[in-house]
């Protein structure tokens, strides 16, 4: 039984509630209730009240349909309206909440302290938590959060709790996956139509599977663990047409990168950011989860994009749970439309300190670097770690700067001890890595994308130069304030290895 | 520092730009997710009348006793901390203190000894002195896109716990302004202009919340600010949970 019967679903405006609360409170004499409302009440929530609701359905309306995007499409099925606009405030259903143990805990002592010490989540198969933030790590106080994690997983019997127990070798942990954007979608947790909120920015990733997917915070996520809804703002969209074919020594981090830099950090602030296109089309997976990770970078509220015959095909053996995609209708309104020729762009990097400081690769070429960091949500998946093995079969060379490789999961630790790199006559990339004097690929987890604990492995604790395939370049990202953080794709970051300087892929590409 | 947004939306000639005119999505540039447009403030104030008291927040001046005024009477009065654009979340509070849980009291307190720690030598002054748990501080007022970056409540929970009432920016990014009024930490108030430059840390102000109004009493200068709107209120009873109990929208039962 959950905490609480859930909130109507199609709820009216806010206001509403608080005439049913003025109406229920004003029926005592106000002076006099006040004071034994204090004794009276407990702060345990047993029940979220519904609110007044019209009678009218949808179907005895006959109402006219105005056209929507796919992310007002997902919001009226999540809210059960038929119709909505960008800006209304609705109360969304929930499919899936993630956390971890960076915001886990804080979530679990909210839910407890505003649900009661006895309360129990809405839907223990609905809610994903993933330790992935400070695992390899001797803090005691990381270590606790961990335990916290499996604690309250083991009361509530959430069936999705991805635990580790032994640090000294997560391959002793069957359970354990690693970075949680990556896992959801490997987990088949990432499904078309459906609604994800995680306590973490970069839950924007699923946006890649044709869901509405974004990051709250621990108070927001303690409120959806108790009753499973949430009220949310319809983000208008913006629409990023990407049509031409993707050139070689491309991939999806250079265009949102380009992206990023043309609207800026603060472009598309609580905004949708839609992308289609011949290109986008194109492209795997994996590299559409990129495209998404990154839209928080632009102040965006999610990225999205239609499913297809890829996404379906990628959830084959990976969910039985039916889903529902939805596509933005032809009519449908967007904020502002941008286009661009993929076939033209070139190799990029954002510069430090901030995401949308846009630069080629090649004007960056005298910048001397001290490391090469992949990993991350952003570029620490399978397809990652092959492009950038693909860079050091070409080149046959060795780095020239420390390079620290870390999957994103168990399961990419894996395709990069087994899968054969194409044209390499069936060298995996950790041989391919070997060979060319990179650092043994380490525990997969969020690593030192975040910094984080001082004995984090790769953390920049030295005020040095690193190309990243991560997400973020603010002073103190990755350890030292005073560290420079040029993000790239795994082809830059592999060719920049190679040559001790920010490079251009297409020097060992072509 | 970062490309400002009009210097790089001329950089690449590939991209072209269609911008649908649209004012229907005026109110959108409103950050407060709790519009209550359709009606009068008033009835909020009216709800609040008759709802059981609560606890007063840390924002909230002495003077305003009563619910139903605080919102006309309300004011900040402290020195400023002056900060740039897009002060992200690391520098607010760096990653290597998340393992600290804001709802753990004696962690939440620890939080606000870290308060903007991750800011860059470039400011010599720091928000909280070593040892402290408290800045001498109580407003912070930054340039645009304040608390970009990671979703981490820890964020407006460490700038709440350093005692910080209210933070003035010209922007913020969306999910700290949502953890802000969902937590009830700090109200995040926008400028209509750009003050970040015009105030120096250590300035004493006042910030009139019923008047959205800034007033510099070291420069004798003054500026407006948007309304906080219908985040106000929920800022003022302490965060979502306490709004909804207050105005019944979640009824509160015997255990």
């Amino acid at each position: 039984m959950a905490a609480s019967s859930a909130i109507a679903s199609s709820s009216t405006a806010f206001i509403n509630k608080m005439d049913v609360g003025h109406s229920a409170l004003s029926s005592s004499p106000s002076s006099f209730s006040i004071q034994k409302a204090k004794k009276r009440f407990s702060r345990k929530i047993v029940s979220v009240m519904a609110p007044q609701q019209s009678e009218r359905k949808p179907s005895t309306t006959g109402s006219v349909k105005t056209a929507l995007t796919m992310t007002e499409k997902i919001f009226a099925r999540a809210s059960e309206k038929p119709q909505l606009s960008p800006g209304e405030n609705v109360w969304v259903n929930v499919d899936t909440l993630m956390t971890h143990d960076v915001c886990g805990p804080g979530v679990f002592g909210t839910f407890k302290k505003e649900f009661g010490e006895n309360a129990k989540v809405w839907d223990r198969e609905k809610v994903v938590v993933i330790p992935d933030h400070y695992i390899f790590t001797t803090d005691e106080r990381a270590n606790r959060n961990v335990d916290i994690l499996r604690d309250f997983c083991t009361e509530q019997n959430i069936k999705y709790f991805y635990d580790i127990k032994d640090l000294g070798n997560f391959k002793a942990n069957p359970d354990y996956k690693g970075v949680c954007h990556v896992a959801l979608a490997q987990e088949g947790h990432c499904r078309p139509g459906e609604v994800l909120l995680g306590t973490d920015s970069h839950t924007c990733t699923a946006g890649a599977f044709g869901q509405f997917a974004t990051g709250i915070g621990n108070t927001d996520a303690g409120f959806v663990l108790g009753t499973g809804k949430l009220l949310l703002k319809v983000p208008p969209t913006l629409r990023f047409v990407m049509d031409g074919e993707m050139p070689n020594y491309l991939l999806a981090k250079d265009l949102i990168l380009q992206i990023i830099g043309e609207i800026s950090v603060s472009g598309a602030t609580y905004k949708a950011m839609e992308f289609v296109g011949t290109t986008v089309e194109s492209l795997t997976i994996e590299e559409r989860m990129t495209l998404c990770n990154m839209v928080v970078e632009a102040g965006g509220k999610n990225g999205v994009i239609p499913a297809d015959s890829t996404t379906f095909k990628y959830l084959e053996d990976k969910t039985s749970v039916a889903y529902e995609p939805v596509y933005s209708d032809g009519q449908a309104r967007f904020l502002s439309e941008y286009r661009f020729d993929v076939s033209k762009l070139e190799p990029l990097v954002a510069k430090p300190h901030s995401p949308d400081n846009r630069g080629l690769a090649r004007e960056c070429k005298d910048v001397k670097i001290d490391r090469v960091y992949i990993g991350s949500c952003t570029g620490g998946k399978t397809e990652d770690f092959l492009a950038a093995a693909k860079v050091f079969l070409a080149s046959g060379k060795k780095v020239k700067v420390p390079t620290f490789l870390v999957p994103a999961t168990q399961k990419v630790w894996v395709d990069v001890y087994s899968l054969p790199v194409p044209g390499s006559g069936g060298k995996t990339c950790s041989q391919i890595f070997e060979e060319a004097g990179c650092d043994t690929p380490a525990s997969p987890s969020c690593g030192a994308c975040l910094g984080g604990p001082r004995d984090t492995y790769a953390r920049l604790n030295e005020p040095q130069v690193c190309v990243s395939t991560t997400n973020r370049n603010f002073p103190g990202r990755m350890g030292h304030k005073e560290g420079q953080i040029y993000l790239a794709s795994p082809y830059t970051a592999a060719a920049s290895a190679l040559t001790g300087y920010v490079t251009d892929p297409r020097e060992f590409l072509q | 520092m970062a490309a400002s947004a009009s210097s790089s939306l001329c950089r690449n000639p590939k991209f072209t730009t269609l911008h649908n005119p649209q004012p229907s999505f005026g109110p959108l540039s409103s950050p407060s997710f709790l519009k209550l447009s359709t009606k009068s403030p008033f009835k909020t104030l009216t709800t609040f009348a008759t709802a059981p008291p609560l606890t007063i927040p840390r924002a909230t001046t002495p003077s305003s006793s009563t619910a139903t005024t605080a919102n006309a009477t309300t004011s900040f009065h402290g020195i400023c901390y002056v900060v740039g654009d897009n002060i992200d979340t690391d520098q607010i509070i760096p990653a290597e203190y998340l393992t600290l849980v804001p709802s753990k009291p004696d962690e939440y307190k620890k939080l606000g000894s870290y308060a903007l720690v991750g800011l860059p030598s470039t400011y010599p002054i720091r928000f909280v002195e070593p040892d402290q748990f408290k800045s001498n501080f109580s407003i912070v007022i930054a340039g645009e896109n304040f608390g970009c970056g990671s979703s981490r409540e820890h964020a407006p929970v460490a700038l709440g716990a350093a005692g910080v009432a209210a933070v003035v920016a010209e922007s913020y990014a969306r999910i700290f302004f949502r953890n802000s009024v969902a937590t009830g930490e700090v109200y995040p108030l926008e400028s209509e202009v750009r003050i970040c430059e015009e105030c120096k840390t250590g300035d004493v102000v006042t910030i009139e919340l019923g008047e959205s109004l800034l007033i510099n009493h070291t420069t004798g200068k003054e500026y407006k600010l948007k309304p906080i709107g219908d985040a106000g209120p929920v800022i003022e009873a302490g965060g979502i949970f306490a709004y909804a109990r207050k105005a019944g929208m979640i009824p509160t039962q015997s255990a």
